[in-house]
């Protein structure tokens, strides 16, 4: 999406960043990710990647082609959208599932607000929640990682014909020598039947047999690489682990074996991916620094209250949901006090002045006021 | 002239169908079609009963129209539609109980429903009781087929059956959504878009420079 025209007031400060380089830089940093996901879970999880992404793809394509939507494919935010979809899905997840989960993420969540920049929603999220309301038993079966054979066969429940229920795998697992605790998720495990895996176990997700996603670790890495580039600001994923592992430690220290330890909490579902990919999607998120905080601590609280006192092992999904309903609101009660104005005159020691040329060149290496670039560019009259 | 009245009263024939559509276009009456949408029979009962309702009622309320004073037709209306419910609601007990139960509360609401208050006190009461007659027909018959929609659509998703058919066998893997209240609205969203896009794209059709023709 190259912007020709420019209705804004004055000062325009150009960085040399379109909407295409900050989503391919995503789509490169989610590729390790996905490439452990698969190293995990074999031919299942690389096929559901690829059917999940491919259905989002197709359906912004098709949006766009009738005009009701803005933006195209070859600006990369369907493809984030399709991968990190496809990572919240549990690898044996039916194909065919995957797919209405891809067309619902892009129709329900994307096109119908207009398009990229408009949506309230994540995409992804939308995609998840639809699919998880369709198909609750489907989405909540897991299949433990690492199984021997994993590169040559897929998982028996992935290959299910379009509108049919997905073969069991509870049977399928029997026959490898594996019981059913180990395909369930960590948090269920938890939930149901109050085991604790242990946090570290969680960070690498390389030990064992563990239904899990990708490891934290990687996820954290991926996503130090896009905040360190200034495509995606720490702050969220810092204000929502931040909230959440606090909470969790009241709560443990006040009601202790009760409940799990904070850094299970933290490492365990979905939080890392939530809190790294999913909350600090630029359309769905505050852009004031407070909100970020706000909004970040919103999420991290309501994912442990969502965990530990709904029926639902996992509250990631709702959570940033909620957060993104909110986002209006709290960018309206964050707004900045523009310079020179407010009550005190004084420049305060702490503020972060966005407009401010020393903020802009620590923001972007290479930003530099523009020299009478619109000059330049004024149309030749022939 | 036998000609041109004819061609007005197919015109209000359709006007309820197309033209006016209560589900797709006006989008009255939504509580009985969200609410009972979940299965093709209950949806096309529910659109049965209001289509009795509707013209019965429109019917009555137009050979009246210059008896009722004008301060008190509403209360009036109501007295009216209320007599063809109460008619609706012991026939459909007696016919078959397991749709009155499905249809629950509802039945009795459609007292209160609007398409049916708003014919009568839009149309019915200013026109003769043919034509009032004529129209109500197509406007519960745009009412049935938008709640027939509605039901089909959430049946064969949410149960793999239309009618009670099996359409897939028994290994159909249902779309709980579809049953619960989030797909009526998804359903209904979803028929409304295409809706539109049939409208927009005729009105481009005949704005178009020689338009009617081809493509």
């Amino acid at each position: 999406m190259k912007a020709s025209v420019e209705i804004r007031s004055a000062p325009h400060i150009k960085g040399p960043r379109s909407v295409e380089q900050i989503m391919a830089n995503v789509v490169y940093s989610l590729l390790p990710i996905c490439a452990f996901f698969v190293y995990q879970y074999g031919l299942s999880a690389a096929a559901s990647i690829l059917v999940v992404t491919a259905a989002c793809l197709l359906t912004e394509r098709a949006f766009v082609r009738t005009g009701t939507q803005a933006g195209s494919l070859s600006d990369f935010s369907a493809t984030i959208t399709g991968l990190l979809l496809a990572l919240t899905l549990p690898p044996g997840f039916p194909l065919w599932m995957g797919a209405v989960a891809g067309i619902s993420a892009i129709a329900l969540g994307k096109a119908l607000f207009g398009g990229i920049g408009f949506n309230v929603f994540n995409p992804a999220l939308v995609g998840r929640a639809f699919v998880q309301a369709a198909f609750p038993a489907a989405i909540a079966t897991y299949t433990p990682s690492f199984l021997p054979g994993r590169f040559t066969e897929f998982i028996p429940s992935s290959l299910a014909w379009p509108l049919m229920a997905p073969a069991d795998t509870a049977a399928w697992l029997k026959a490898m020598q594996y019981d059913a605790m180990a395909s369930a998720s960590p948090l269920a495990r938890w939930k149901f039947e109050g085991f604790v895996t242990p946090a570290w176990d969680l960070v690498t997700s390389l030990a064992g047999h563990m239904a899990v996603g990708p490891s934290p670790l990687l996820i954290v890495l991926c996503g130090a690489y896009l905040a360190l580039r200034r495509f995606m600001d720490w702050r969220i994923p810092v204000a929502v682990l931040g909230s959440a592992g606090l909470s969790a430690l009241i709560i443990y220290a006040a009601f202790g074996t009760k409940y799990p330890d904070p850094f299970f909490m933290l490492f365990s579902g979905g939080l890392v991916l939530g809190a790294v990919y999913m909350a600090t999607d630029m359309a769905t998120s505050p852009v004031t620094p407070r909100g970020m905080w706000l909004y970040g601590g919103l999420i991290g609280v309501l994912t442990v209250m969502i965990r530990y006192y709904s029926g639902l092992p996992e509250g990631v999904m709702y959570a940033i949901l909620i957060g993104n309903a909110a986002t209006p609101l709290i960018e309206r009660v964050t707004q900045p006090t523009p310079f020179g104005k407010g009550a005190s005159i004084h420049a305060r020691k702490s503020a972060s002045y966005t407009m401010h040329p020393d903020y802009i060149s620590r923001e972007e290496a290479s930003a530099k006021t523009p020299k009478k670039r619109f000059l330049k560019n004024k149309p030749k009259k022939t | 002239m036998n000609d041109l009245s004819q061609a007005k009263t197919f015109d209000e024939f359709m006007e309820g169908i197309w033209r006016q559509n209560p589900v797709f276009v006006m989008v009255l009456g939504m509580c009985p079609v969200l609410a009972v949408s979940v299965s093709a029979v209950n949806a096309l009962s529910m659109g049965l009963a209001t289509m009795f309702v509707l013209v019965c009622s429109c019917g009555l309320v137009s050979l009246l129209r210059k008896l009722v004073p004008k301060e008190v037709r509403i209360a009036t209306y109501i007295v009216i539609i209320a007599t063809f419910v109460t008619v609706v609601d012991y026939v459909i007990q007696a016919v078959s109980l397991e749709i009155y139960d499905a249809l629950g509360a509802f039945i009795q609401l459609i007292v209160v429903n609007c398409i049916i208050l708003g014919r009568a006190e839009a149309h019915a009461s200013k026109h003769p009781p043919i034509a009032a007659m004529v129209n109500a027909l197509g406007m519960s018959i745009g009412f049935v087929i938008g709640l027939f929609a509605l039901g089909a659509v959430r049946e064969v998703l949410g149960a793999g059956t239309l009618f009670g058919v099996s359409l897939f066998g028994p290994n159909f893997q249902p779309w709980v959504v579809m049953v619960l209240p989030p797909g009526g609205f998804i359903v209904l969203g979803a028929w409304l878009l295409l809706f539109s896009a049939l409208k927009r794209r005729q009105e481009a059709r005949l704005a178009a420079p020689g338009g009617g023709h081809g493509a």
